[in-house]
């Protein structure tokens, strides 16, 4: 199990166990953590599970794939340290992770 | 009720299950108008989940009838194209209207980037107040303990009072939306018989209308509404020259925020009355509304499917799909896939993610104003909870004649004040 922490916009933090080799997506959406819908189950297909990782963490969790950037461009909130959280698989080296949930999910 | 309706059609339409399977045809029109097309994918998803049907009015055709396999298609935007056509049927080259919707990478994104600023959910926020507003005064406007149609009296007057903001549309004239919304549903590409000559007349008076807004809104400065967006925009700011196109991404905004939203509000009602224990479960809890919202969007599923056009040759789940060939997405049947959904023939309010439907299709062409649809259907309901008792259908619906919109034309209904 590894820790990972995403916190809401208004501040409000959820601390929880994730499996290594489930998604960010999986463990937030298992953990009832608000605000992340993922309407297309982690296909990278819908652009629901918007993520912005915390700055010292963008290098360990991998680069965004064509895809995933092509449906981040429709975000109206995107910025360069988003992600869709269905695209990044845990592993131990995520212990500590932090990212933040943006106001709105497109 | 639905039964009788099936007793009804009965001579007309053949029972899925008596035909072979090589030459089932689940584009004719008629199947969905008779709320028939239910067994007809069914069987396909059974038997020949991607089916190949070699002759039907359209020409020959595949159908994706599982819900995984439809979300694969609808993200492969590379090898399946939604170039000129998105429906199963072929616009006539004279008649082809380019509209985002269909087309592919680079315009499409940044055509829809464009305008997308004017659904997105700060946007949308915005407007709640507003639309709350008028939501209660088209529900506090209708007649007492009389029968009237819900779809022409709520259904079509929230969508198109919506639609008249997002184009910031002159109010009065407010009514052309969704006549012309209709005009443009109303084609022999989605299997109506319809003079095509008269529905592009039609079309063309509306290509007048929004080019005088158009001018006005370039002369102004930029806002928050579509037609000021396009006019405004570095890559759009020119599309005024090409008329069609103007005309494409008009129909597709004006079809894309009426007919859906509409058919999704009368669906409601529909389903509520169908299920009453569910009527109850709302009433007791309007917490659920918003989980409500979305059961009803895939219950209804207001497009019945997408079509694409494979660029290449691709194997696909054994078969091999051929360059050219027309591959239609059934998000209709995709959404009663037993594989995803439990128990997908029932109406559940409180179903377990009810998010997960295919409605607003998946990849880079899904839905951009799901938001906005959503959002209509949640204030409608917090506010019919306010006011009403019950909304009692009080007759057999009538469903539309398309393959491509499933909707209701008539929701006879009676309202009962709390």
């Amino acid at each position: 199990m590894v820790k990972v922490v995403f916190i809401e916009h208004d501040g409000n933090s959820h601390e929880v166990n994730a499996y290594t080799g489930e998604s960010l997506m999986e463990a937030a959406v298992s953990n009832n953590v608000p605000g992340i819908d993922a309407d297309c189950g982690g296909n990278c297909a819908c652009a629901t599970c918007h993520v912005f990782i915390n700055p010292e963490w963008v290098s360990k969790v991998g680069e965004r794939r064509e895809m995933e950037n092509s449906m981040l461009e429709f975000s109206e909130n995107q910025k360069s340290n988003s992600r869709l959280a269905c695209q990044i698989e845990i592993s131990e080296e995520h212990e500590g992770l932090v990212v933040k949930i943006p106001e709105s999910q497109y | 009720m639905e039964e009788q309706l099936d007793l009804k059609k009965e001579n007309t339409i053949p029972d899925p299950w008596s035909l072979p399977l090589e030459t089932l045809d689940v584009s004719k029109a008629e199947i969905f108008q008779s709320n028939q097309h239910g067994e007809y994918f069914r069987r396909l998803r059974q038997e020949s989940p991607v089916h190949f049907c070699q002759e039907s009015q359209f020409g020959p055709f595949w159908s994706i009838t599982k819900f995984n396999d439809i979300i694969a298609i609808d993200s492969d935007h590379k090898r399946f194209s939604s170039d000129t056509n998105i429906v199963i049927g072929d616009a006539q080259d004279e008649l082809v209207t380019p509209m985002f919707i269909a087309m592919d990478e680079p315009k499409h994104g940044v055509q829809r980037k464009l305008v997308q600023p004017a659904v997105a959910p700060t946007q949308l926020s915005e407007l709640e107040v507003l639309i709350r507003q008028r939501v209660g005064n088209i529900l506090d406007s209708l007649p007492a303990n009389e029968e009237f149609n819900w779809v022409e009296l709520v259904s079509k007057e929230i969508t198109t009072q919506m639609l008249a903001t997002l184009f910031d549309f002159p109010f009065e004239d407010r009514h052309l939306l969704p006549y012309w919304s209709d005009v443009a549903t109303t084609s022999e590409t989605v299997g109506i018989e319809v003079d095509m000559n008269e529905r592009q007349r039609v079309l063309e008076e509306c290509l007048a209308y929004f080019s005088k807004l158009w001018h006005k809104r370039a002369a102004e400065p930029r806002k928050f509404d579509f037609i000021s967006l396009f006019a405004h925009g570095e890559e759009t700011k020119d599309m005024i020259n090409d008329p069609m196109e103007f005309l494409g991404n008009l129909i597709l905004l004006i079809v894309g925020g009426n007919d859906t939203t509409r058919n999704s509000i009368s669906a409601g009602v529909v389903e509520l009355n169908r299920n009453p224990k569910e009527y109850d479960k709302l009433k007791s809890d309007p917490s659920l509304i918003p989980n409500m919202v979305s059961e009803i969007i895939r219950y209804q599923t207001p497009l019945g499917h997408m079509r694409r056009t494979a660029l290449e040759d691709v194997e696909f789940k054994g078969h091999t799909i051929r360059k050219g060939d027309k591959v239609v997405m059934w998000y209709v049947s995709g959404n009663r896939d037993e594989e995803v959904i439990e128990n997908p023939d029932a109406f559940i309010i409180d179903r377990n993610k009810a998010r997960h439907h295919l409605s607003f299709g998946f990849g880079i062409h899904r839905c951009m104003g799901n938001r906005v649809g959503e959002m209509q259907l949640r204030i409608l309901w917090e506010e019919i909870l306010k006011r009403f008792d019950r909304i009692e259908l009080t007759g057999e619906p009538e469903r539309v004649l398309s393959n491509f919109v499933m909707g209701y034309s008539n929701v006879p209904v009676v309202v009962h004040k709390k």
